[in-house]
């Protein structure tokens, strides 16, 4: 815990004395391609999002995001170093350029656009805060929860809407705020908390990854906030920006035309369509003008698919984690992804 | 004389040179945060908080200014430190006691609890403490119960009922007073075997002679003498339990650093609250310090 503040207040001081200054004069991506490597911000462990696994191996729908950026900028998925950041020191470890790009389910907010100087890329998820409470309580709404204890993690949107609803609906909800999260989880199982509150994306993974039996425990149908998730970058480096928010984009597109990584050769050699085309390099050359080559999103798709694929593997209902695509789906199936048009 | 001045000179020379090293490390800081867009300032002090805060010693709501907020961080900072304190001096003479005795199970007990308190890291037996108080605590609808009203369960110890409880020990406070105690008072103890060892046998003699008993030796003769050596190092080891009682954000305690912690996340200004957080501390390890120099000098005007 004192060797975290202390990275953070070295991180923080660092930043402002401009010691790493050379790290985000502008050019993120000359960086990037000189150490031939991405350095991604992750979480230090929330499942189908970034988690490691006993061998060390990053997996999640962040992690993927990372490893698509690797390939579309590196020419392989692999080029990628992963530093595991809790939530009150992840802005900070994006400002001081320890770390090029923050993919860590982490809510994009007025403020945090503005004060921070971070600037956000794309929505990567539609979520909302929601609260996990045992099965055993019955309960059939959030509005029952009057006077309750509720677990959440610091440094997060969490606390504040926690307060907003609590306040508007006259509950009382006293709040006990854990640095990390596996405390969290920790305080919860063991039954300190009535209920648990953060994004129900993270309910649904905590619920998988952390309960002795999930079954034991429900997810209450009120969303309280809007939380869309997405990669954060740093102000002041517009190329570098473009380049994560069109990656996004560009796998969302995918889905959208149909593209998958098991159609994707198939189609590089047989498709007439425009649209598809040019999203495989074969048409206008919209990698140039990322500062990319032509086949940048085609190798980023080889490697970790289309949205729609990323978010099966992950996230999915086939997966522990079991989510639902609902507000995650394409705007053509009643979601809300609506890529902009990469032409 | 002429040495005299050459030696302010130099003094003077020195302090300019660290106010102005200050002032640019300031400028620069700001002059940087500013060129990235990071905003900064301490007007957020005054506005809504908009975030709970679970234990509060004094009225608090979110609509209170961030200010309010700090100082409710600080009561609980202050309530937690304060009583490690008592509980921290009581239990590591008594350790320090048990380890001088002649009994060898009570010798073997206080050998065995230093070593072993002394030496697991204190972040690790908080975390276990409070995850172990937890899981056996009874459940909150089956509290244990001592007449009408005190109760104890996941809630904590809890007199009076709610809504109208008087008085909550929360078990993040009762695992962070118990764990910073436990920890403390390892080293304590050792200040306190130090310090009565450094008495001469001979006063137990002489004090014993005289017709005392072991117990009103101890108390007379004894522990006022032991003091003198231990007061030093004694204050070091308050001025610890103080700082590290800054680890309550482990475990779910809203101490200073924990509402710093969220009100850095809030606003964004992390130099402005880290800025608080340090001068805090310092304020507090200042006065502990002012205050225990204080005691010494008493313990040594007594004793000559």
């Amino acid at each position: 815990m004192i060797a975290h503040r202390l990275t953070q207040l070295t991180l923080t001081i660092a930043a402002c004395l401009g010691v790493a200054a050379p790290a985000w004069a502008g050019k993120t991506l000359e960086q990037i391609r000189q150490r031939d490597q991405i350095v991604c911000g992750v979480s230090t462990g929330v499942a189908g999002f970034s988690a490691a696994d006993s061998q060390g191996k990053w997996t999640g729908m962040d992690v993927d995001v990372c490893r698509a950026l690797a390939a579309a900028v590196l020419g392989s998925p692999d080029k990628v170093r992963y530093v595991p950041l809790a939530a009150p020191q992840r802005f900070t470890a994006l400002q001081s350029g320890e770390v090029d790009l923050l993919s860590r389910n982490t809510t994009v907010t007025l403020s945090r656009d503005t004060t921070l100087g971070l600037s956000m890329t794309a929505v990567l998820l539609y979520d909302g805060q929601g609260f996990m409470v045992p099965a055993k309580l019955n309960l059939k709404s959030a509005r029952q929860l009057k006077d309750a204890t509720v677990c959440v993690q610091s440094g997060t949107t969490t606390e504040k809407n926690l307060s907003d609803y609590s306040r508007t609906h006259k509950l009382n909800l006293k709040p006990v705020v854990f640095e990390k999260i596996d405390a969290a989880n920790a305080a919860y199982f063991a039954g300190r908390c009535k209920a648990y509150s953060t994004d129900a994306s993270g309910l649904a993974s905590i619920r998988s990854r952390e309960a002795k039996n999930p079954k034991e425990h429900i997810i209450l149908p009120e969303l309280i906030s809007k939380e869309p998730l997405g990669p954060m970058v740093r102000k002041g480096d517009d190329e570098w920006l473009a380049i994560v928010r069109w990656t996004v984009y560009g796998l969302i597109e995918a889905e959208e035309q149909g593209v998958r990584s098991d159609n994707l050769q198939k189609l590089l050699a047989e498709s007439t369509d425009p649209v598809v085309m040019r999203l495989l390099g074969k048409g206008d050359d919209l990698g140039k003008a990322l500062g990319l080559d032509k086949e940048w999103l085609l190798r980023a798709l080889g490697s970790v698919g289309n949205y729609g694929e990323m978010f099966e593997r992950h996230l999915g209902e086939k997966t522990p984690v079991g989510l639902k695509r609902g507000a995650n789906n394409l705007w053509t199936q009643g979601g809300l992804l609506y890529a902009l048009p990469l032409r | 004389m002429k040495s005299r001045w050459r030696a302010w000179f130099w003094q003077a020379l020195l302090l300019v040179g660290v106010l102005a090293m200050l002032a640019w490390l300031l400028g620069n800081t700001l002059e940087n945060m500013r060129s990235r867009g990071i905003q900064s300032g301490w007007d957020f002090l005054g506005q809504p908080v908009g975030f709970e805060i679970g234990e509060t010693l004094i009225a608090y709501s979110p609509e209170d200014p961030f200010w309010r907020a700090f100082w409710v961080g600080l009561l609980n900072t202050l309530r937690v430190a304060v009583l490690g304190i008592v509980a921290t001096t009581a239990l590591g003479l008594l350790v320090a006691l048990a380890r001088l005795s002649e009994h060898p199970i009570a010798q073997g007990f206080a050998r065995v609890y230093v070593e072993v308190f002394r030496n697991i890291p204190l972040l690790l037996q908080l975390l276990m403490l409070y995850v172990l108080l937890v899981e056996w605590m009874p459940d909150v609808d089956a509290p244990w119960q001592w007449g009408e009203t005190l109760f104890w369960s996941k809630a904590g110890l809890v007199w009076g009922v709610e809504p109208e409880a008087v008085f909550t020990l929360s078990p993040e406070f009762l695992a962070l007073w118990g764990g910073l105690t436990l920890y403390t008072s390892a080293y304590v103890a050792e200040v306190f075997r130090a310090g009565l060892q450094a008495v001469p046998q001979g006063q137990w003699h002489g004090a014993m002679s005289l017709g005392l008993t072991r117990g009103q030796a101890l108390r007379s003769v004894i522990l006022p003498q032991a003091m003198r050596v231990a007061v030093p190092p004694l204050t070091s080891q308050y001025l610890n339990l103080t700082k590290n009682s800054s680890l309550a954000v482990a475990i779910g305690y809203p101490d200073l650093v924990s509402v710093a912690n969220t009100t850095m996340n809030q606003t964004g200004r992390a130099v402005e609250c880290v800025a608080i957080l340090m001068l805090v501390y310092l304020s507090l390890s200042l006065i502990t310090a002012w205050a225990m120099n204080r005691y010494n000098q008493r313990v040594m005007a007594h004793v000559h």
